[in-house]
Parts: C-alpha cells; structure tokens; sequence
C-alpha cells in the first residue's frame, strides 16, 4: 500500500500518523502543503491532526485552500481513500468534501482523554476489521470538536448508514453523539478521535491498530 | 476602500461561547441579559475604488473562506 501524509505549517500528528501507516505495511511519503500535485500511484491520503496556520480564522479553514489541498480534492473526486484526523477532520469539512462542521466544545474546555467509540458501521475500508456495535477506546485531543450537519443531512447520514463511529459518552457535544462520518462514496473518513496515538500498548491502548489494518487491506485481494 | 465583513453563528445554532459570555455578565450582578452571540469582525483594505465590484468580491471572498456558510451567516459593509 502507499500512503501519503500531508504537512500543514502547525500540523502535529503527521509523523505519528506515519508511522501508523507503516505499521500496517504501508510504504509512508511525507507531501508538504505547498506542493500542487500527490505522488502518483497512492492507495490513500491522510490529512493530520495539528494545528494548522494556528487554527487562525477557522480550524481547517486556510488549510483548506492550500495548493496540496487542492490536489487532494481531486484526488478524491478521482475516486481516491483519504482519512482525517481532529485538525485532518476539521480540513476534510472545510474543504466540502465532507458535510458539517466542526464547533466549540459544548463545555468549552480542550479535552484531552481516552474516550469509548461504538462502531456504528463496519461497511468501509475504515472499519470492515470491526463489528457494528464494537467498543474501541482512543484518544481524544480537541478544542473544536463538537460535530454540527443540518438535520436533512443528519437524516441523510443515517439513512445512508455513513456514521462511522459514536461517543459512547459524548464528551463535546456533537450531534447524535457523532465522533466520525464516511463520505457518500464511503472512501473518505474524518474522525475527531485519535487512532494514529493508539497503536502501540506501550502508548497505552492499540484499538487503533484494527482501522490501519483494515486500510491495509486496500491492496489485498478481497 | 474598506469593507467590514461580520461573521456571526446563524440563528439557531448553540453558540457555546456567547452563552458562557451571558453566564459571567450574570455572575458579575448584570442581570437581564437574555442571549449573547459571539461573532467576530473582519476588515479589508482593498484597492478596488469601485463599491459595487468591492462588494462582489467581498461576497466571493466569504462564500468561499471568510465564513463557513455551513454554520455562518455574514454581513458586508463597504466603505
């Protein structure tokens, strides 16, 4: 499998989130944000967690209209896998192509913990190495997690069964306990949850490692 | 010429920091403060002399970075 990470001035996550990826076999490039164009042959993207440009304006926001950005839109309308992370999940909103968007936590505090995630699908690339109903535990690590669609978008998440993970204790608000949703086609996921900070039990859980596996997982015959 | 652009949460979205704002004005003895919304205020200095066009622009440049029409609403004022 190849991957590729990008590099936003202030991401944070983006080496761990590597390293993840070569756990499950991947072979890791490092695309910094002012490149226009992805490595040619990519399985999928990651979009990492951070702080991109300091969070100004919005999370997610100026990252958003960086050139790599650009290159990642295309690549997915290309019918290209992407996964974003808390700040990746925030750019993923930002740049449309996936719905909602992330506020404020409803208590206002940054929330920094291991939190319960229900898998509320195992129909993606994502989750197919859990079952429905699954508990994994994985660090959360956000200011601006608390998860907002419409309500016809809601419906339209539900409906199409593209809620891939819920809080089992809402920690920040987000509607219908929502911590991460697939795109229509179900190759793009944003998750506030870390799963890249959960891959080594000396790192103090590895519930993580089942989702880079279920990636890998990509480039095997079905 | 200047424009102003004010972002603000659209109605009926929970807006977790002016509700904390309208908790400490209580706290502080204000009493009778029924809501506050948090927002925040952009100014543009642009070269355009043109008002009209300055407010097309203006529009564009929000439609597109300045507010997240998913969630904000904006208002521009030009010169």
């Amino acid at each position: 499998m190849k991957a590729a990470v990008i590099v936003y001035p202030g991401s944070n996550c983006d080496r761990d989130l590597a390293v993840a990826f070569e756990r499950a076999g991947a072979e890791v490039q490092m695309v910094w944000h002012k490149e226009t164009d992805l490595p040619a042959g990519l399985d999928i993207v990651g979009v990492p967690g951070g702080f991109s440009y300091g969070d100004y304006l919005r999370c997610g926001a100026i990252a958003a209209q960086s050139p790599i950005s650009k290159a990642l839109i295309d690549f997915v309308h290309a019918g290209g896998h992407a996964i974003g992370i808390c700040n990746g999940f925030q750019v993923l909103t930002e740049t449309g192509l996936l719905p909602g968007a992330l506020m404020r936590n409803a208590g206002l505090k940054f929330i920094c913990k291991s939190v319960g995630l229900r898998v509320a699908t195992a129909d993606s690339v994502f989750t197919r190495g859990l079952s429905e109903g699954d508990v994994i535990h994985l660090p959360v690590a956000h200011h601006d997690g608390n998860y907002i669609v419409a309500p016809d978008e809601l419906k339209t998440l539900q409906d199409q069964d593209r809620i891939a993970f819920t809080y089992t204790d809402n920690p920040n608000g987000s509607v219908a306990d929502i911590a991460g949703v697939l795109s229509e086609n179900r190759r793009v996921l944003g998750l506030m949850p870390h799963p890249e900070r959960a891959v080594d039990d000396s790192h103090g859980g590895s519930d993580g490692t089942a989702i880079f596996r279920a990636i890998a997982g990509l480039t095997e015959p079905a | 010429m200047k424009a102003r652009v004010q972002v603000m949460l659209k109605n009926g979205v929970l807006d977790p920091q002016g509700e904390a704002v309208r908790h400490a004005l209580g706290s502080l003895g204000f009493d009778g403060v029924e809501g506050v919304r948090q927002g925040k205020l952009i100014e543009l200095d642009l070269a355009e002399t043109d008002a009209d066009k300055a407010r097309d622009t203006v529009t564009k440049m929000c439609e597109k970075l300045l507010a997240n029409t998913v969630i904000e609403s904006y208002q521009i004022e030009i010169g």
